[in-house]
């Protein structure tokens, strides 16, 4: 494979909230890379620290320690001006909840256009406008909605408002946030496609996070698993669902309902307990087995995990 | 065997006055639920489900009616009850679990009083033994070290205790029939696996006859023993489970099972379905599917469909089914589903 362009790089990063006794490291020890033009997942539980880790990238949450870059260079702790302003251009977040992030008082037009007008991006009015129109018909959303107040569409057409928000910025990368947990199974899909689609046009990459599996078995390029602030397991798409090393990720794959009622009724539930790790003396490290899937464990897991992936990869 | 229906819904209409006009939001539903079965309904939102299953417990919101048909349990007919009627039956014969477990709690009470409320109501037990019964019922639903946790208060409680704590406040009457409004949509997937079991287990240990309102296929794969499909304030659909997944009929079933992530190719559009439900204040001519179906046939628009029987268990209420009717092809990618499946996941 030709060595592609890393547009993230994440490195040891630790996200703590509270200082003293109320410390709380919410994301630790998290090293992973984003490459240009790919869909990369983050999954996990609620509370395991993703959205963290991706609120983190756009500097909306401060770290406190390693290093986030982004196109090489480092774009978290203190920085210039220019430099902030330019990363909060090119990083757009959507948000979960197309009910709670958008502004109800204010039109969409002005929704759309709140980034241009905050970083004074258009010549006159009328480019303003323009530029409105524009976005709103990449995604799909008739001219005459920019008069409109929230309130008045539906949740799938909300969304979309949220991607044109983001996209009118001309970002070159976007952290969504389970853009579809609160969409209906019809409007998901639609979603799902528009999001691809833009992938293609503009060239974006994506971080989405999610803890919806079949949907990101769909649309990712990589996933990597966290459980409590740590990944544990990243892989390509296909690999990971193929070949699980990790106990936490073959207890999430399991959990996964499948839509068929015969395999579904026959399915094991695999349970996980973190205290089947015994760290206390051989201390885990997050190693590569084979192929870019990274696993996180000790030297005896480690042999294990290999092991397993040997096995795998000769049935194939 | 023969199974008894529980409750029998025959033709039944509901409308809602909304800003001086009229929404019927249910169009003639029959639907029974037999004993000890788990009955799920599916449909997207605004398809009624919510409205229509609300009726078995009396909670139709104030501005909606029934204004049609019959709802048979136990030789009485729920659907002409008054508010004293139903104190003896909600919460005690038929109950709900509702779907966020953050709002439906009361975050001023302490969870052991919110279920020993339910309790001291319906089976007459005071003081101590209410008591009893409610750490009982939260040692059952799988709540740790239940009598310390009896006098702390719902935000102590994580997303999935709280349902299932909400479960517990359901079940602790041992009801006949349970409805359990999207019970996992909130919670995480493990979490939702957890609930899940925790539902049939109950249902096993209380013989209760279960009734899932879902938008999730996978969720319906795990529990349902016999599926309903809604669309547009109708019944389209219904048969057992398996006759559903790989036997369906009706152009909406095969829609949503089209739409699934699992059966999507990477690098491709994933199929949708195209268009809006239709407005329920209009009249609605022929069958409600049919302007979002791109092989509806000409007497779609015109005449609403009955009910064919596919089998005994299993109904569509698509003009597909009649004998005069074209050959109509699955959509080719819900065919074999289960290899699909199992390629897969295998």
């Amino acid at each position: 494979m030709a060595e592609r362009e890393k547009l993230i790089e994440v490195k040891d990063l630790q996200i703590s909230f509270g200082t003293g006794h109320k410390k709380f490291v919410a994301v630790d020890h998290v090293n992973f890379d984003i490459y240009k033009g790919e869909t990369f997942s983050l999954v996990g539980e609620s509370g395991s620290g993703k959205t963290t880790i991706g609120r983190a990238i756009c500097r909306i949450n401060p770290t406190s320690a390693g290093e986030i870059l982004f196109k090489g260079q480092k774009i978290n702790g203190r920085i210039s001006k220019e430099l902030d302003k330019e990363v909060i251009r090119k990083c757009q977040m959507i948000f979960q909840d197309p009910m709670a992030s958008l502004n109800e008082r204010a039109k969409v037009e002005y929704i759309v256009a709140e980034g241009l007008l905050n970083h004074h991006l258009y010549k006159d009015q009328a480019d303003l406008h323009d530029q409105v129109m524009k976005a709103l018909h990449e995604v799909g959303l008739l001219p005459e909605f920019a008069s409109r107040f929230p309130h008045e569409f539906s949740g799938g057409q909300r969304q979309r408002i949220g991607i044109a928000r983001a996209l009118i910025m001309q970002p070159e990368f976007i952290v969504a946030d389970e853009p579809i947990s609160a969409l209906d199974v019809s409007i998901r899909a639609q979603v799902l496609n528009l999001l691809n689609n833009l992938k293609e046009n503009r060239g974006l990459t994506y971080l989405f996070i999610a803890h919806d599996l079949s949907v990101v078995r769909f649309i990712s390029d990589r996933i990597a698993v966290i459980s409590k602030g740590r990944i544990v397991e990243l892989a390509e798409a296909e690999e990971l669902f193929r070949c699980p090393l990790h106990p936490y990720t073959k207890a999430l794959l399991s959990a996964v309902p499948i839509p068929d009622p015969a395999l579904e009724k026959k399915k094991k539930l695999l349970v996980y307990d973190p205290s089947m790790h015994d760290y206390s003396t051989d201390k885990p490290v997050w190693v590569e087995v084979g192929n870019g899937h990274y696993v996180y464990g000790n030297q005896k897991e480690q042999e294990g995990y290999r092991a397993e992936y040997a096995k795998h990869a000769s049935e194939r | 065997m023969e199974k008894k229906p529980i409750i029998s819904a025959r033709d039944v209409e509901i409308e809602f006055s909304l800003r001086g006009r009229t929404l019927k939001a249910i169009r003639k539903c029959s639907l029974d639920l037999y004993e000890g079965e788990t009955l799920a309904i599916v449909g997207e939102s605004g398809s009624g489900k919510s409205v229509f299953t609300k009726t078995f417990v009396g909670m139709l919101d104030a501005n909606g009616r029934i204004t049609g048909g019959s709802i048979e349990f136990e030789g009485q007919d729920m659907a002409k009850f008054k508010e004293k009627d139903w104190l003896k039956i909600r919460g005690k014969k038929i109950s709900m679990v509702m779907q966020d477990p953050m709002t439906s709690l009361n975050p001023l009470k302490k969870i052991g009083k919110q279920i020993q409320e339910s309790i001291e109501h319906h089976q007459g037990l005071k003081g101590e033994a209410a008591k009893k019964a409610a750490i009982e019922m939260l040692a059952k639903v799988g709540i740790p070290d239940p009598e310390r946790r009896y006098n702390q208060y719902p935000h102590e409680f994580s997303g999935g205790m709280r349902q299932r704590v909400v479960i517990a406040i359901a079940a602790a009457c041992k009801p006949q029939v349970l409805i359990c409004d999207e019970p996992t949509t909130a919670l995480d997937v493990t979490i939702q696996a957890q609930i899940l079991q925790l539902i049939r287990d109950l249902q096993k240990e209380l013989g209760m006859s279960v009734i899932y309102i879902t938008h999730d296929l996978g969720v319906v794969a795990n529990v349902a023993d016999r599926v309903a499909v809604m669309y547009a304030g109708q019944i389209v659909e219904y048969g057992t489970v398996e006759e559903i997944f790989y036997d369906a009929w009706h152009p909406y079933t095969w829609a949503l099972l089209q739409a699934l992530p699992q059966l999507g190719v990477k690098g491709e559009a994933l199929p949708t379905i195209d268009g809006t439900p239709p407005n329920l204040f209009n009249e609605i001519h022929g069958d409600a599917f049919a302007p979002r179906n791109k092989k509806a046939l000409a007497i779609d628009f015109v005449q609403e469909p009955p009910f064919f029987k596919v089998s005994e268990t299993h109904s569509a209420k698509t003009w597909y089914l009649d004998p005069r009717a074209p050959k109509v092809e699955r959509p080719h990618s819900i065919q074999n589903l289960r290899e699909k499946m199992e390629a897969a996941h295998g």
